[in-house]
């Protein structure tokens, strides 16, 4: 037998940290009593160490080729890790109060994460699959995580079926495309993928499916309002952060690495599913009366916008998806951390027309809000502008000048929902006010405001880490 | 008549379009879902186990274990979902999955 020297597996490290750091705490947490709050700081410590490690690894490949790192997967990576890590934090305060502290939740993201890490590194077919299922099948219990709740259970129940549908469809398309090129590695199909061939592009349809519903694209959206209204709120954030980068990741992997020969086939599929994406997203949420479903649809619709970057297939694309991303990230935990803030004393409230007048009895509060929104609308100065620039920018670049105009237009009518909440937080009699926030809420929505804010000032370093990053995969 | 490829992957496709179809046309039960989830990924492994034979690569064999494996996780969950969703609502039958309207 041949032996492998332990240092070939340095790449995953991150990975090996978070699943052996998951494993500990899970003991801990079995064999102590009230263990959870210990469970949690070690949590959140792992995630943001995994993060470091992850920025700090050099390039290179583990296991026989089907675990790489480069820029790409360490951009994607320090944000997945760093987004759960917060997602995290914001849950503290709420399952303290709801009486839900419970260790098992810090250790199923643990999970969750390291399938995120793997999702993100995936070289082959195998990794992928076994890297979405370990990221999915954690994400699956969390939604159901208040078991006592009929609606967080109906969620995790929609999600599972549907989850376990699309990575179905999934697998089928990875058993075509392994069928019909004869290799499960990127690297392979790109070489054998070359001519194309009926079989393959069938193989790449249902492998899109997959991603499209890991990422919540339409046509495979119909799952989301649903779990992100039933779940608990600190879940619905986490589902909003850090799955859906690790989702786009292997989205932009798998396409730009695995089938570079076959451009148009794909590019036709993402146009497709970007415009509907947009589109939907920003005529859907116009009538939500729910916060928590309004973030699902503007999600949605914000996934559309970063699949316009994909759909150019050119590197200033893919660096417009990676900006998008980091940019989304800081957005919507931001906009979440509001919405877990919405607290009065009988309960929990997500109604849309609880924030009114939230400018009188909550100014610090409804101004960074308000921030928020105006970013997620893409105004400038805000950062959510640059987003959108710089995927609409990959897209002329392209050639794909009626994208972008539809894009630019779906923003617009997207503008109409997040101005119409700044107007009721502004300018209506106001509701009852809000509990006092919590502090770690405060800090996060405070970094995410100021961010949004203050981007504009020196954009240079994301940009140009997101610009090396998406180079490295060309 | 010598049974090739083509034999395995027709009796694959048809095992796939009856485990969506089972998903999508079913308004009794949960576990009908469950059942058909399984036979969609039965689909995948007998393409999966025919295409490695037919082309004498030993990948599509590993990918098929890997996916028994999984299956078999996934069924776990799903059950034990499907366990606290009946402890709430007293009914398994898919039209009451309707808290939400999507």
């Amino acid at each position: 037998m041949n032996a492998i020297p332990l240092s070939s597996m340095t790449p995953a490290l991150p990975e090996i940290v978070l699943a052996a750091g998951a494993m500990a705490l899970l003991m801990v947490g079995a064999f102590r009593e009230r263990s959870a709050q210990l469970v949690n700081l070690g949590a959140i410590m792992l995630l943001v160490a995994a993060a470091f490690l992850a920025a700090a690894l050099p390039d290179g490949t583990a296991f026989g080729g089907s675990f790489t790192v480069d820029g790409f997967a360490r951009f994607m990576k320090v944000l997945a890790f760093g987004g759960s890590a917060v997602a995290l934090v914001m849950s503290l305060d709420y399952l303290a109060v709801e009486k839900q502290q419970k260790f098992e939740f810090a250790i199923l993201i643990l999970l969750s994460a390291t399938g995120m890490g793997m999702l993100i590194s995936a070289g082959d077919l195998i990794a992928l699959y076994l890297g979405l299922e370990l990221m999915s099948l954690s994400l699956y219990v969390v939604a159901a995580f208040n078991r006592d709740s009929v609606r967080s259970t109906e969620a995790g129940l929609k999600y599972f079926v549907l989850g376990a549908l699309s990575s179905g469809m999934l697998l089928y398309g990875c058993s075509l495309i392994y069928g019909f090129t004869g290799t499960v590695s990127f690297a392979g199909i790109a070489k054998a993928s070359a001519n194309g061939g009926i079989g393959l592009t069938f193989g790449l349809v249902f492998l899109f499916a997959g991603f499209c519903f890991k990422v919540s694209a339409v046509p495979f959206h119909m799952w989301t309002p649903d779990v992100y209204e039933g779940a608990p709120t600190p879940v619905s954030a986490f589902f909003a952060a850090a799955p859906k980068i690790a989702a786009m990741a292997i989205f932009a992997r798998a396409t730009i690495s695995a089938f570079p020969g076959i451009v148009p086939q794909w590019q036709q599929i993402v146009v497709f599913v970007a415009i509907a994406s947009m589109v939907l997203g920003a005529f859907a949420a116009i009538g939500q009366r729910n916060i928590k479903r309004l973030m699902a649809y503007s999600s949605i619709g914000h996934m559309g916008f970063a699949l316009v970057g994909l759909a150019s297939g050119t590197a200033e694309g893919v660096q417009g998806v990676l900006v998008y991303m980091s940019i989304y990230l800081a957005m919507t935990v931001g906009a979440f951390a509001v919405i877990l803030s919405m607290r009065r004393p009988e309960g929990m409230v997500e109604q849309i027309s609880d924030l009114a007048g939230l400018s009188r009895t909550n100014p610090a509060m409804a101004f960074f809000l308000a921030l928020l929104l105006f970013s997620l609308a893409g105004i400038p100065p805000l950062a959510g502008f640059f987003a959108k620039y710089y995927v609409f920018l990959g897209a002329i670049k392209a050639g794909l000048y009626g994208l972008a105009v539809i894009g630019v237009l779906a923003s617009v009518v997207g503008a109409y929902y997040y101005l119409l909440i700044v107007k009721i937080m502004y300018f209506d009699e106001p509701a009852k006010g809000f509990q006092p926030m919590p502090g770690e809420l405060k800090a996060v929505l405070g970094v995410a405001g100021l961010f949004n804010l203050l981007f504009f000032v020196y954009p240079a370093p994301l940009i140009a880490a997101a610009g090396a990053a998406a180079k490295s995969l060309f | 008549m010598t049974i090739g490829l083509g034999h395995y992957l027709s009796v694959a496709a048809i095992l796939f379009t009856l485990g969506i179809l089972g998903i999508f046309l079913n308004r009794k039960n949960v576990i009908v879902i469950l059942m058909s989830i399984e036979l969609i990924l039965l689909a995948v492994n007998i393409n999966l186990v025919a295409f490695s034979t037919h082309i004498g690569d030993i990948m599509g064999q590993v990918f098929a274990l890997l996916v028994l494996t999984v299956a078999a996780a996934e069924a776990a969950i799903g059950l034990a979902i499907l366990v606290v969703y009946f402890r709430n609502r007293g009914s398994i039958a898919v039209e009451d999955i309707n808290l939400m309207k999507g």
